[in-house]
């Protein structure tokens, strides 16, 4: 049973002074995440590296589950740490760990040391050398191959000596915290989860707004889309679900507007809505999951009618992907099935048989000016009866 | 105000039935197969619970088995019954209107190989006693009709049937889905020729996860579930004492002043009829006298998705179904609304309206002071 895991990260992203930021945040992240694993567990900082302890028992599965959920993480290493006790005793525990991880000894390996202390005694090259030896004449069934290696096994000379030979890879992009917060439109469907994971990914915190119909909608509707949040949270860390109630300000659209402009016009108001909710929890953008043409509303006219309305940056991480390509990622947070269950959207509820797809802004301008006697006190309304659900995963 | 009118989907647990639960949940929770005395109690409160069913029907306490509810009577008493009887043939009847724990099982069996005869229904769900009669032949093993319609309250004449089937084939088996009929008619199987009689505990005020199959004396049925060889090996697995007792008291409790709690119910759905029709727009499927189930009724409401209909009503309290509530997971238009030739457009507006005993005029007439608010409003918003 390991007792330590090496979390590697992409160094990339952290040179100069933002460093520490961005390592703090990780470990925060990793302190969430673990916080419902069975175990108890301590995340600390060191030498430019993040190790995960473990105290006694531990779920060894859920651990690492949990971790391949953390933003910033490239690679997750079940490490053992031993203290420099002399060359001899590296090679017994190097030989220890091989026999224990690897019950079949047909494989081929490399060994790859790393002297971050430099006053160790051996060189890299002369540690790669001896420790393979030895791990050949005690399992002679292996074999070395430095090109491509089976096993590849690790060994950094650090303070303690780490030693490991299995990466598990982790979802990259960088720790949630580390890049302000966006709000993120979130309906029932495939997209705008996947739209959340994916921005949530480049470090950014998610908040989230639901608009709901009732009666058009029901609380299944409702809950799935609470299900969906608790998905997105799994990556995303902790949200902040707005629930807005729609229903009246699309009723009165549907009675003063041309019905082929209902789903455009619609939508204009719940940029609105959104954007309002995004500023007062500080959000510095929207995020949606639309895609260019992949139905009426996300033409590239209409996604120009919809961004009119916003003076925040929205964020469209699906622009160029097909349906395919966002299910093949909807499966890989297993949103999928939640998104897919048959519940009526508030945007398909009044869907006109041939709604417009080259709005022009003129005439959307126009037909909104029929809305001026009820429209701002009905979206005060729904702001003033906004239900907020704090969702965890 | 609070109206709870989905009664065909699930009722209220008696109290009766409770406290009988609560009793043997918290004091006499013994095994039935335990040799000690705790478990002779236990099998005591399963004799009972027999007896009283039986009485019911007038039928014997060794021809009831209990099962985990309706789906599980429905699949034992067809599986069962098909798999047994095989070598007769392989023939099966039914009917297009259906519960799917009749239609499902029966499309396994034919998968498995078995031939399966639909007969249709007329504009009321009524079956056509000719077009069965014409159906039953020599290698028909086995004929599943339901008793009450579960969507619109249809009354299929069951005895009728019986006579037909058993005059043109003796040796063809009859299975009575009664889920909704049982507790609203008098039913009694043997002497009518049933051969099978499938029962739902939480239709009739007991709990969830109860139910029975009457299996005549000496009919073939093959079990479906298998272990510990419980009830004779019919339906292994640990007697869900509690259960069986409460749904004895349930059954028990519901046939005493029969006659008036089925006349209160009819009234009901006489007066809900009367008041709700007056909205125009509005129209009752199936028939609506007293040749109907006295519990449930379906209404379509032109212009107004049934979806909508249901969740305006939630607003106000009231509880009611889209169709059936069975079928209402995924959204499959109604085979029964099909089968009696409702239009495309009203199979979406349509919703049932089911009562119980509990039910009162107030909650009746509050639900239609509601419809009438309603239904004018969300007429005003229908997809164009």
């Amino acid at each position: 049973m390991y007792k330590s895991f090496l979390i590697k990260y992409a160094e990339i992203a952290i040179k100069g002074k933002n460093r520490y930021l961005f390592e703090d945040a990780l470990v925060s992240q990793i302190n969430h995440a673990l916080k419902k694993v069975d175990g108890s567990f301590h995340v600390r900082k060191e030498q430019g590296r993040i190790y995960v302890d473990t105290d006694g028992e531990y779920d060894y599965d859920e651990t690492i589950e949990a971790l391949k959920c953390v933003f910033g993480i490239v690679g997750i290493c079940p490490v053992i740490l031993v203290e420099d006790e002399g060359f001899d005793k590296l090679c017994e525990d190097v030989i220890a760990h091989i026999k224990q991880e690897y019950p079949d000894k047909h494989f081929t390996f490399k060994v790859d040391a790393r002297r971050a202390r430099k006053n160790y005694p051996l060189e890299s090259m002369e540690i790669n050398a001896k420790v393979g030896e030895r791990i050949l004449d005690a399992f002679p069934e292996t074999r070395v191959d430095v090109h491509h290696p089976e096993v590849m096994i690790h060994i950094e000379i650090r303070s303690q000596i780490n030693i490991y030979s299995r990466i598990i890879p982790g979802p990259g992009g960088m720790p949630v915290g580390t890049n302000g917060k966006a709000m993120l439109l979130l309906s029932g469907g495939i997209d705008s989860p996947v739209a959340g994971y994916m921005i949530a990914k480049r470090g950014v915190t998610i908040d989230a707004t639901y608009f709901h119909a009732p009666p058009y909608t029901s609380e299944r509707a409702k809950q799935k889309v609470v299900d969906l949040a608790k998905i997105v949270a799994k990556y995303a860390g902790p949200i902040n679900l707005h629930v807005v109630n729609f229903t009246d300000i699309q009723l009165y659209i549907y009675e003063q507007c041309p019905h082929e402009e209902l789903t455009i016009i619609m939508r204009r108001y719940m940029m609105k809505l959104a954007e309002h909710f995004a500023k007062e929890n500080k959000c510095l953008g929207l995020i949606t999951g639309e895609s260019i043409g992949q139905v009426a509303s996300q033409t590239m006219q209409s996604l120009a009618a919809t961004n009119e309305v916003c003076t925040m940056p929205v964020y469209r991480p699906l622009i160029g992907f097909d349906k395919q390509e966002i299910v093949e990622v909807s499966e890989k947070i297993d949103a999928y099935e939640t998104s897919i269950l048959p519940y009526e959207d508030c945007c398909t509820i009044f869907v006109a048989k041939h709604p417009v797809t080259k709005p022009s802004l003129n005439v959307i301008h126009n037909d909104e000016k029929k809305l001026s006697e009820k429209i701002d006190a009905l979206m005060q309304e729904a702001i003033d009866t906004v239900e907020v659900i704090h969702i965890e995963a | 105000m609070e109206a709870y009118l989905d009664n065909s989907a699930t009722t209220r647990c008696s109290e009766r039935a409770k406290n009988l639960m609560v009793q043997i949940l918290t004091e006499d929770f013994g095994n039935p197969s335990s040799l000690h005395n705790k478990g002779k109690e236990a099998e005591d409160y399963i004799k009972e619970a027999k007896s009283r069913i039986a009485k019911t029907l007038k039928a014997d306490e060794k021809e009831i088995v209990f099962t985990s509810g309706g789906t599980e009577s429905n699949n034992l008493a067809l599986l069962g019954a098909a798999l047994a009887n095989k070598r007769q043939g392989m023939h099966i009847i039914t009917t297009e209107i259906e519960h799917a724990s009749v239609h499902a099982p029966l499309a396994y069996l034919k998968e498995l190989g078995f031939e399966i005869t639909c007969l249709g229904v007329d504009a009321d769900g009524i079956i056509s006693l000719e077009e069965l009669r014409d159906a039953v032949r020599e290698d028909t093993i086995l004929v599943s009709i339901m008793m009450v319609n579960n969507e619109i309250g249809a009354v299929e004449p069951i005895e009728e049937a019986a006579r037909i089937i058993k005059e043109k084939n003796p040796n063809t088996l009859f299975h009575v889905d009664a889920i909704q009929a049982y507790g609203k008619f008098h039913i009694y199987p043997k002497r009518w020729g049933i051969d099978l009689l499938s029962v739902s505990g939480h239709k009739i005020h007991a709990p969830k996860g109860t139910g029975f199959l009457y299996i005549r004396d000496k009919v073939k049925v093959k079990p479906i579930i298998y272990g510990g060889g419980q009830q004779k090996g019919m339906r292994s697995g640990t007697e869900n004492v509690p259960g069986v007792a409460a749904l004895g008291e349930a059954a028990a409790e519901i046939y005493e002043d029969f006659d008036v709690k089925v006349a209160h119910m009819y009234t009901l759905k006489e007066r809900f009829i009367a008041r709700v029709t007056q909205i125009p727009g509005v129209t009752v499927n199936g028939r609506t006298g007293r040749d109907s189930a006295p519990q449930i009724v379906s209404i379509t409401i032109d212009d107004v998705r049934s979806e909508v209909m249901l969740h305006s009503l939630e607003e106000q309290g009231i509880y009611v179904s889209a169709g059936s509530a069975c079928s209402s997971n995924k959204p499959a238009p109604s085979r029964t609304l099909q089968g009696i030739g409702l239009p495309a457009k009203k199979l979406e507006s349509t919703i049932r309206i089911s009562f119980s005993v509990y039910t009162t005029e107030e909650e009746v007439d509050y639900a239609v002071e509601k419809m009438k608010e309603i239904i004018p409003f969300r007429r005003k918003f229908t997809r164009k």
